[in-house]
């Protein structure tokens, strides 16, 4: 458990410098799919309700420490050894921002 | 007089019975989870109709339910920890306790007594009575050397009043032995392999099989060996290949069994393994559409029909076990995530959670039969469960 979360910053730190801090939000037609899929498809493995489940919980307080830009990374590129998937290719980096920003902000449910 | 009075009598009672539920089997009959919004559909496979709803569930999101052995009634399982006891025949809540955190199944004693629910949070077992829900026993997954709590998955039970589950974060299996009127004593399989995440036990209930997410292969024990151990079984498949992300983690629960084949998803890849159900070697491969989540045979065995993790999980395919063709391909909508079969495999209901609907299909012809619209439909579970071991 340890030695995961440290090898995580260390992929967190490597790997932010990738995302590129993009301007443009997703329309809402856009926003809307987003919504959707993290309630149901990331609700799949971190509870609909975003509490926990297989992945931990992706409530406000649990991602206090990590900027929008770890989580969009976390996103877009999975975490290796675990059953995080990466989106990238379903999501844009702007997608995995907005998604990354409403979830530290407590998603809309 | 007397006959009179007798008369009397029995017009009374049959009247407060009829009140009370609708004189009938409970055989055909079974529950639709809505997620969303924490209810259940109460539904008649031979109408093909809703009887009643029963709301106030709780968080239904990945629930899923066993039955008592006489078919009356369904515990359901939910996400935060919820455990419902629901009559089918009134369709209603008989009780409802919040037993625990975190939780993902759960699983019923061959003598019906018990209901064990495996939970997330706080990591472990915990044991009701079937009647009253009143907590008998807790099992708490503690490993290592700091006693860190695993979530626990696979939660079976199996013959003489046993269950079977896996410590996700541990990698090991446990067995509890729970003896009528004694306490649970527990057997524990360790270093099963990295991250089992799902298990199942055969419906003889001789072979339980978790699938490891970290490693390739799967760890099987037979049951019915003098002394059980855990061995690793298709070992090889996968090796050196690239897997895909895996964006839905696949169901083992549904592993279909056809004659002397079964068929199970393999984790990250577009294909089902078929494995020779006596030796567990794998005897061939068959490509599918996308990630399989559930691979589920009809219940006489002639054909698999397997669904897909996002983002292909419009689709479904239905496979013929003799020649391991694809013999039909159908879109019912997006996220047509859970089908279950009527008792004798006649018919089929899929939920297509996005289009709010659940539709009933013909498995000789493929024909749409019935369309029932429900909320966010998600598990589907018939009666017929009740009799049958591991389910
Ligand atoms: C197949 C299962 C699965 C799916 C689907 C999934 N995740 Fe995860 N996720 C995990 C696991 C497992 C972890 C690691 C958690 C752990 O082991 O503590 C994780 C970790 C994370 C983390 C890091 C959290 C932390 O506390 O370190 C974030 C952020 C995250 N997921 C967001 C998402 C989002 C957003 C989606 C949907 C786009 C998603 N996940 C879909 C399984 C999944």
């Amino acid at each position: 458990m340890r030695a995961w979360k440290s090898m995580l910053s260390a992929v967190v730190a490597s790997a932010s410098i990738g995302v590129a801090l993009a301007g443009v939000l997703p329309d809402p037609v856009r926003q809307a799919e987003l919504t959707h899929l993290v309630l149901h498809d990331c609700g799949s493995c971190h509870g609909m309700t975003l509490k926990g489940g297989l992945g931990g919980p992706l409530l406000p307080a649990n991602l206090d420490h990590y900027s929008s830009e770890d989580v969009a990374t976390f996103i877009l590129d999975g975490i290796p050894g675990k059953p995080m998937p990466p989106w990238r290719g379903q999501l844009s980096t702007q997608d995995a921002l907005w998604i990354a920003e409403q979830l530290k902000k407590g998603f809309a449910q | 007089m007397m006959k009179h009075l007798l008369g009397i009598v029995l017009l009374a009672t049959s009247c407060i019975a009829a009140a009370a539920a609708e004189r009938r089997g409970t055989g055909d009959l079974g529950i639709v989870v809505e997620r969303a919004v924490g209810a259940v559909q109460i539904i008649d496979t031979t109408q093909r109709r809703v009887l009643s709803r029963v709301t106030g569930l709780g968080d239904l999101s990945h629930a899923s339910a066993v039955f008592s052995r006489d078919g009356r009634h369904a515990f359901v399982f939910g996400r935060d920890g919820g455990l419902s006891k629901i009559d089918l025949l009134t369709g209603s809540l008989v009780k409802r306790i919040v037993q625990a955190g975190n939780s993902i199944g759960g699983a019923i004693s061959d003598d019906g007594r018990l209901v064990a629910v495996s939970n997330y949070k706080p990591g472990g077992v915990r044991f009701f009575d079937s009647e009253s829900l009143e907590p008998v026993a807790d099992i708490p997954a503690a490993y290592g050397v700091d006693n860190e709590l695993s979530k626990v998955v696979g939660l079976v039970d199996a013959p003489g009043r046993r269950f079977l589950f896996t410590l996700y974060d541990a990698g090991e299996i446990w067995m509890a032995h729970y003896p009528s009127g004694g306490v649970p004593k527990i057997t524990k399989f360790a270093h099963v392999g990295e991250l089992p995440y799902d298990a199942l036990i055969t419906g003889d209930g001789r072979h339980y099989v978790a699938g490891l997410f970290g490693e390739d292969g799967l760890a099987h024990i037979d049951l019915w060996a003098d002394k059980p151990v855990v061995r690793r079984i298709l070992d090889h498949y996968g090796r050196g290949e690239e897997k895909l992300p895996v964006y839905k983690m696949p169901h083992l629960e549904g592993w279909a069994r056809a004659g002397d084949r079964m068929f199970l998803p393999a984790v990250g890849r577009h294909e089902l393994l078929v494995i020779d159900a006596t030796t567990f070697a794998e005897i061939g491969r068959v490509a599918v559409h996308g990630q399989p989540i559930f691979a589920i045979a009809r219940p006489d065995g002639r054909q698999v029909w397997v669904n897909f993790a996002h983002p292909l999980n419009d689709t479904i395919q239905v496979i013929d076990t003799q020649n391991l063709e694809i013999i039909h391909e159908f879109t019912p909508g997006k996220a047509a995530l859970h089908m279950e079969f009527t008792p004798r495999g006649e018919n089929v209901w899929i939920s297509v959670r996005d289009a709010d609907r659940v539709d009933i299909y013909d498995t000789q012809t493929f024909e749409r039969l019935e369309t029932l619209p429900m909320d966010k439909p998600s598990g589907i579970f018939f009666t017929a469960r009740a009799n049958r071991i591991g389910l």
